[in-house]
């Protein structure tokens, strides 16, 4: 293992079944996806000794196809980062660049199959957690329409936009991940019965001949030069191949990154409730009242970013603030949607950089809170929209890796699979 | 700026309602980054109103026992447990 990179929090093998579509290959998971008797942090102090008595689907679903896990990978604490520094375990490097992060949150799992640790990876994506470090490490991620993939198991940040979704090396691979672990699940009531097999690997065809692409001009706006370049580069690529490109424009986007915070720290405020540190995690003491000895336990147990999106969440939820915060961001949500379904009435998937920035030196970001969530303007609108997209490898700028993220319509992935391994 | 200016006293009582202890230099570098952060969230004012039309459906099963964590399990995280229960603090 490549010890240096810090992309695993805990090294533990689980073997598979031996025989399945997936024998004989590893697999990394993230710390935030439950595995029985191995412990699961969410990259969080709070949970540093917690461990699950059962598998998150997901896990099961790995273990049926013959996969062996090779450990849980590090992550910003609970999900909230864009570059795996928010994590209690340290930052996990970039092994493209270990000078760099590795982009955020799931930065350990795509570090881990860049690096050569393990052949794939989970992740998870609540407004751009696997499409970020897949691009920021040179790798293939996707998140997969809301509904596809079972979050059982998963510790839950801001369930409204969350999704696990794989890592690979190529296009081809990362599908044949996401066939192991789509379909509907018992127990999570959100799962749908569309997708379930689709056959997404044999999709990686790279016939891209006569497929429409759009290009939504606000996800350009603001991404840096060599960024940009490096993106026309890689459609230039496609309209060799046969694709055509045309310009949208979706205005309700310039919203996206404040209607996601919004909405993603009011979730989390109600989620991350659950940690009073008596059930699980670190113990507040038995000093004065059940309200003072919360207070303790997850001052003890949360970092700083953790802290900052539960208050936040809290303040935009309170009274007099919610109709403020709260209601308008549901209205931006419900205003995205609508722009990315027009647009995609009009071309077959849609087309951005994955990242409007190259991979941040480590430190970078830390201190500028707001900062770091505006790097996440071009992937979190696919959340609140729910659609599935892909990051796929698009070249380089100043020997760093771009990505190119492709949109597809709800349960549409076997188009972003084709369209993005025609870039391969 | 001035409609979403944050001070210390408001970060303590949001805090509050959160049940997160603060100490006061994570007060101090809340309320500057709340009041930036929250100037930028004003930006959802220009948001015009959109008709949603819901997709949800209720998605019912029938209610049948399965065996689920045993008391063992689920106690095995906790900090702390006596005869067979979470120990938590005081109520009041």
């Amino acid at each position: 293992m490549s010890a240096d990179l810090n992309a695993f929090i805990t090294e533990e093998r689980i073997e598979g079944a031996g025989e399945g579509p997936l024998a004989g290959r590893t697999v990394a998971v993230k710390d935030n996806i439950s595995t029985a008797d191995v412990r699961t942090t969410c990259g969080s102090k709070m949970l540093a000794d917690y461990v699950p008595p059962y598998d998150a689907t997901v896990v099961e679903r790995l273990k049926a196809a013959g996969a062996t896990v090779v450990g849980k990978t590090n992550m910003d604490e609970f999900g909230m980062g864009t570059t795996t520094e928010t994590s209690a375990f340290g930052p996990t490097r970039n092994p493209v660049d270990t000078d760099r992060v590795p982009g955020g949150s799931s930065g350990g799992s795509a570090a881990a199959v860049a690096a050569g640790d393990a052949d794939l990876a989970l992740g998870t994506d609540t407004g751009g957690s696997i499409r970020c470090p897949a691009a920021f490490c040179g790798v293939v991620g996707i998140k997969p329409t809301y509904g596809l993939v079972s979050r059982y198991g998963l510790v839950a940040y801001a369930n409204s936009l969350e999704q696990v979704g794989p890592i690979a090396p190529s296009v081809r691979e990362a599908a044949e991940l996401l066939e192991v672990i789509a379909g509907p699940d018992e127990h999570d009531a959100t799962t749908r019965d569309a997708g379930a097999d689709a056959g997404y690997a044999d999709a990686a065809d790279g016939d891209v001949d006569g497929l429409s692409v759009g290009v939504p001009t606000q996800l350009l706006e603001g991404a840096d030069e060599a960024v940009v370049e490096a993106f026309w580069d890689a459609v230039a690529d496609l309209e060799a191949r046969g694709a055509e490109y045309h310009e949208v424009s979706l205005p309700s986007l310039e919203k996206a990154v404040a209607a996601y915070y919004v909405i993603a720290m009011g979730e989390a405020s109600s989620n991350l409730a659950r940690f009073d540190g008596v059930r699980y995690g670190v113990s507040g003491g038995y000093e004065g009242n059940w309200n003072e000895a919360f207070a303790r336990s997850r001052e003890e147990g949360f970092g700083a970013e953790v802290k900052r999106r539960v208050l936040l969440g809290t303040y935009a939820l309170s009274a007099g603030y919610h109709d403020k915060y709260y209601a308008k961001a549901q209205d931006a949500r419900a205003w995205v949607k609508r722009d990315f379904d027009d647009a995609l009435d009009g071309a077959d998937v849609l087309a951005s950089p994955t990242m409007p920035v190259l991979p941040f030196e480590l430190g970078e970001s830390l201190d500028d809170p707001l900062q770091m969530y505006l790097a996440d303007a071009n992937t979190t609108p696919v959340n609140l929209a729910n659609l599935p997209a892909i990051s796929v490898p698009a070249g380089e700028a100043e020997g760093l890796p771009v990505g190119l993220q492709l949109i597809g319509p709800k349960f549409g992935e076997r188009e972003i699979v084709r369209a993005a391994s025609a870039l391969e | 700026m001035t409609e979403t200016a944050v001070d210390a006293e408001e970060v303590r009582h949001v805090a509050d309602l959160a049940r997160v202890d603060l100490d006061d230099d994570e007060v101090a570098e809340f309320a500057g980054q709340f009041a930036e952060i929250l100037s930028y969230f004003d930006e959802l004012d220009e948001v015009p109103e959109v008709e949603a039309e819901p997709d949800l459906v209720n998605v019912m099963r029938a209610d049948e026992v399965h065996d689920g964590l045993t008391q063992e399990e689920a106690l095995r995280n906790a900090p702390e447990t006596e005869d067979g229960y979470f120990k938590g603090p005081r109520v009041s």
